[in-house]
């Protein structure tokens, strides 16, 4: 009788389990989208995850749509995940969250699908990159840092949070280029993400980090970080540091996230998308999450979209032809 | 002692009925979603995250405490009952566990994991309490070099687990090598053995060869089997633990946090590596030499304690820095992000009252698994007395669920089989399946932080021994790697000088 038990107890787990990871679709009932559901191409706890949770829930909360799931498809720096949105033509109830990483990942993947065969629906955010040092360090200011990088780039490390390709081995490069450098020569050091580059820095393990701010910004109000420059276009609220083009550096780079879908869906169910993502751009919820997370709103809807898309893929691919990785 | 009357107060938000309910629900779906494969700790805290949208921030982090002591914690059973791990922290478990229940003594090893993962957190979670800052300093400098020497002296204690012909053992690591190189480069980009699969690129879960070798080839290898050797059930001996259990297990548990937690609290750390480490330790001080593969009981006790503790340095890091060292740890870190509280330097003056109660909570969740799963383990253990054809027929569908699961990706289950199948043809040639589990584990970390310090030191081979505890941990490989001759030396000497 107790094995019977034991056996209907692990029968009913594993039943109950891949409901709990994939559910059925509603109808549409006029504008709203029900039953949507958001691929995200990388680990839980990674940008896109992040991104595409928070924006599911910001959409809940200000009743936009209900009944909307995330759901994570990992692998090969998001392509794995470009692969099955390419593959879901015509489905109007899926979406990915997506960045600029996936860009690169493409190349460097060598992804048979490529996000020009993706439905562009939304820019979402942009996240500035930081070059970063420890309190420690000798460089107090970008100038410095970069006469020392000239003279001898091979002994100053650069970390970043991505492998070859992603936006963090991406900026570093152009920073080099800019400043008259062979970004061949960089000696660049790839970490599993933010929080493993983010200790090497503080270890004083390598010259400089370029990354994201998001996990940082506590680090650098404790003053335990020292922010040498920003990559975006303005500076940034609370970072005293100067911009790269202010400091004679010609690069002007974001890390930006957005939303793409399924190639083939019809103009009704597109512009329904766009609309959503639309009015989430807009929605009190929304600027909260931004606040929380200190993203800077970069929306871009549709065709818009598209086109930056599109200029992003050349800048990529043009950068990586010139390190020889494509 | 200002963190003591803080964790006082701590344990009073903690310990209110609601707090106290959070923290049971947690520990209950942790422990439920954990005995699957492929769901690891990550994974459950992830999917569990929007039920805790609802409540107040302290609530939430309660019920956190408890998913993920509690998912670590299911993982062992798994491992222990059915050979099929449910994550990386209790790969290592399997290999003495699973040999002990077939043996009739599978509530014995579920217990000792129990009681281990008990003494691990808490001793674990009290080094958390007092060394908190201290160890968050010390974990930011260790670099890349001197975790290639651990890396060595852990492929130095490889061969302690080769089994008794090196050819096999060797053969075996080099399999698992072979397979933890698939994927793609990190450093150039290049792909490596994907064969243009893209689901290839990013190597194979640690979690899917381990469960492909352990339990596919070895259901497989059964299926062969079982028409000629009879079919009985596997004993099911006496539910609880003896004194002579007890007594060759403590040792393991009080040693296994002091290796867990520190590897715990460094990036890049995680439980495997330590886990395995424990490992060895134990298989080295046991007196039951010729115990070991049949199912020792420190081989359980030493390893889970590590992990758990290791769990506990994870969460340091993660509090203090604002680092995570694991993929948990990122989940946990975004949680704290939803709640507009960024984990830091600064988190224990700016939210003090709610890290107190998270790490009060800690501490109540670790009793009450303990609490839990004590009694339940005869109840799991009785298990295996289903008969062995539907036995291995569940464990062949639990481990194709969870391969499924790790990415819902029809390519993993292929993966497993595969592997699963080398797996039969290693048993079939009598080689021992356990270094190829660690070759997966140990070769990659290895390569991946040589090939770091190599690049951060321009190439100059100088860089893998700048620091002190580099030079210490190769001159400790050299003691031991010397240790034999030595004492060869001695005793030849003493025999010719004998009579």
């Amino acid at each position: 009788m107790k094995t019977l038990l034991a056996v209907l107890g692990a029968l009913a787990a594993v039943l109950l389990i891949p409901p709990l990871l994939s559910s059925g679709s509603d109808d549409d009932v006029g504008d709203q989208v029900r039953g949507l559901r958001v691929l995200v191409p990388n680990a839980p706890g990674g940008g896109y995850d992040i991104t595409a949770r928070n924006a599911a829930k910001a959409i809940e909360e200000a009743d936009l749509a209900s009944r909307i799931e995330v759901f994570n498809l990992p692998g090969a720096g998001g392509t794995v995940g470009l692969g099955r949105i390419v593959n879901e033509r015509g489905n109007g109830k899926l979406v990915m969250s997506m960045g600029l990483g996936v860009v690169g990942a493409v190349y460097t993947n060598k992804s048979p699908s490529s996000l020009a065969d993706t439905t562009p629906i939304a820019k979402l955010i942009e996240e500035p990159d930081i070059v970063v040092v420890s309190k420690d360090s000798p460089y107090k200011d970008i100038g410095q840092l970069l006469a020392a990088w000239k003279a001898n780039p091979g002994q100053i490390p650069v970390g970043g949070g991505s492998r070859a390709g992603g936006p963090d081995h991406l900026a570093p490069m152009l920073m080099a280029k800019a400043a008259g450098m062979d970004p061949r020569q960089v000696n660049y050091v790839p970490f599993d993400g933010g929080g493993e580059l983010l200790a090497s820095v503080l270890g004083g393990k390598i010259a400089f980090g370029v990354s994201g701010i998001g996990e940082y910004r506590d680090q650098i109000q404790s003053g335990d970080l020292r922010v040498l420059a920003v990559t975006s276009k303005d500076r940034l609220a609370g970072v005293t540091a100067p911009t790269l083009k202010e400091s004679g550096v010609d690069v002007e780079f974001t890390n930006w996230r957005g939303i793409v879908a399924p190639p083939g869906i019809s103009t009704n169910e597109r512009g329904r998308l766009v609309n959503l993502f639309t009015r989430l751009a807009g929605s009190p919820q929304w600027r909260e999450v931004l606040k929380r997370n200190g993203w800077t709103s970069a929306f871009q809807p549709g065709d818009e979209f598209g086109k930056f898309l599109a200029a992003e893929n050349d800048r990529v691919a043009t950068t990586l032809k010139e390190l020889g990785l494509v | 002692m200002g963190s003591f009357t803080s964790l006082i107060d701590g344990f009073g938000t903690a310990l209110t009925p609601v707090n106290l309910m959070y923290a049971v629900i947690g520990v209950l779906l942790g422990t439920t979603i954990g005995v699957l494969p492929g769901i690891g700790a990550a994974m459950a805290v992830a999917l569990l995250l929007p039920i805790t949208y609802g409540l107040d921030p302290t609530g939430a982090f309660i019920m956190f405490a408890g998913i993920y002591y509690g998912s670590m914690f299911g993982g062992s059973t798994t491992s222990i009952l059915l050979n099929t791990p449910g994550e990386t922290s209790s790969v290592v478990t399997a290999m003495e566990g699973n040999p002990m229940a077939k043996r009739g003594r599978g509530s014995q090893a579920l217990a000792a994991a129990a009681i281990g993962h008990f003494v691990g957190g808490m001793i674990g979670t009290l080094l958390l309490v007092l060394l908190a800052p201290v160890v968050a300093k010390l974990a930011v400098g260790i670099g890349a070099p001197d975790f290639f020497a651990i890396m060595l002296l852990a492929f130095i204690s490889v061969t302690s687990v080769l089994g008794k012909s090196r050819v096999r053992g060797f053969a075996s690591l080099l399999i698992g090598l072979a397979i933890g190189l698939i994927g793609l480069d990190e450093m150039t980009g290049q792909q490596r053995l994907t064969f243009g699969s893209l689901h290839l690129s990013d190597g194979i879960d640690v979690v899917v060869v381990a469960v492909a070798l352990f339990a596919v080839g070895e259901s497989l290898w059964v299926a062969a089997h079982l028409r000629r050797i009879q079919a009985e059930p596997i004993p099911v001996g006496r539910p609880w633990l003896g004194r002579g259990d007890v007594r060759r297990s403590w040792r393991p548990w009080l040693r296994g946090p002091f290796i867990g937690f520190p590897f715990g609290a460094i990036p890049a750390g995680g439980a495997e590596i330590p886990t395995f480490l424990s490992y060895v330790t134990e298989r080295r001080l046991s007196k039951n030499k010729d115990e070991w593969g049949k199912g020792a009981i420190e081989g359980v006790a030493g390893p889970e304690a590590t992990a758990s503790a290791s769990a506990s340095g994870t969460l340091t890091s993660m509090l203090t820095l604002g680092l995570p060292t694991t993929a948990t740890a990122a989940v946990m870190l975004a949680a704290f992000q939803q709640y507009g509280i960024q984990p830091g330097p600064l988190l224990f003056e700016r939210e003090s009252g709610l890290v107190w109660a998270l790490i009060a909570s800690l501490f109540i969740a670790l009793v009450l698994l303990l609490v839990l799963n004590l009694p339940l383990a005869p109840v799991w253990a009785k298990l295996l007395r289903i008969p062995r054809p539907y036995l291995y027929a569940g464990i062949l569908f639990f481990a194709s669920v969870g391969a499924y699961a790790v990415s819902g990706d029809v390519v993993d289950l292929v993966v497993l089989f595969v592997i699963g199948l080398i797996g039969l043809a290693m048993r079939r040639y009598g080689l021992p399946v356990l270094p190829a589990v660690i070759g997966v584990i140990l070769g990659p970390a290895a390569e991946q932080q040589l090939r770091r310090a190599l690049q951060i030191s321009d190439g100059s081979v100088s860089g893998l021994v700048n620091s002190p505890m580099s030079v210490t941990v190769y001159v400790l490989i050299l003691a031991i790697l010397a240790w034999p001759l030595v004492r060869r030396r001695a005793r030849d000497q003493a025999s010719m000088v004998g009579p």
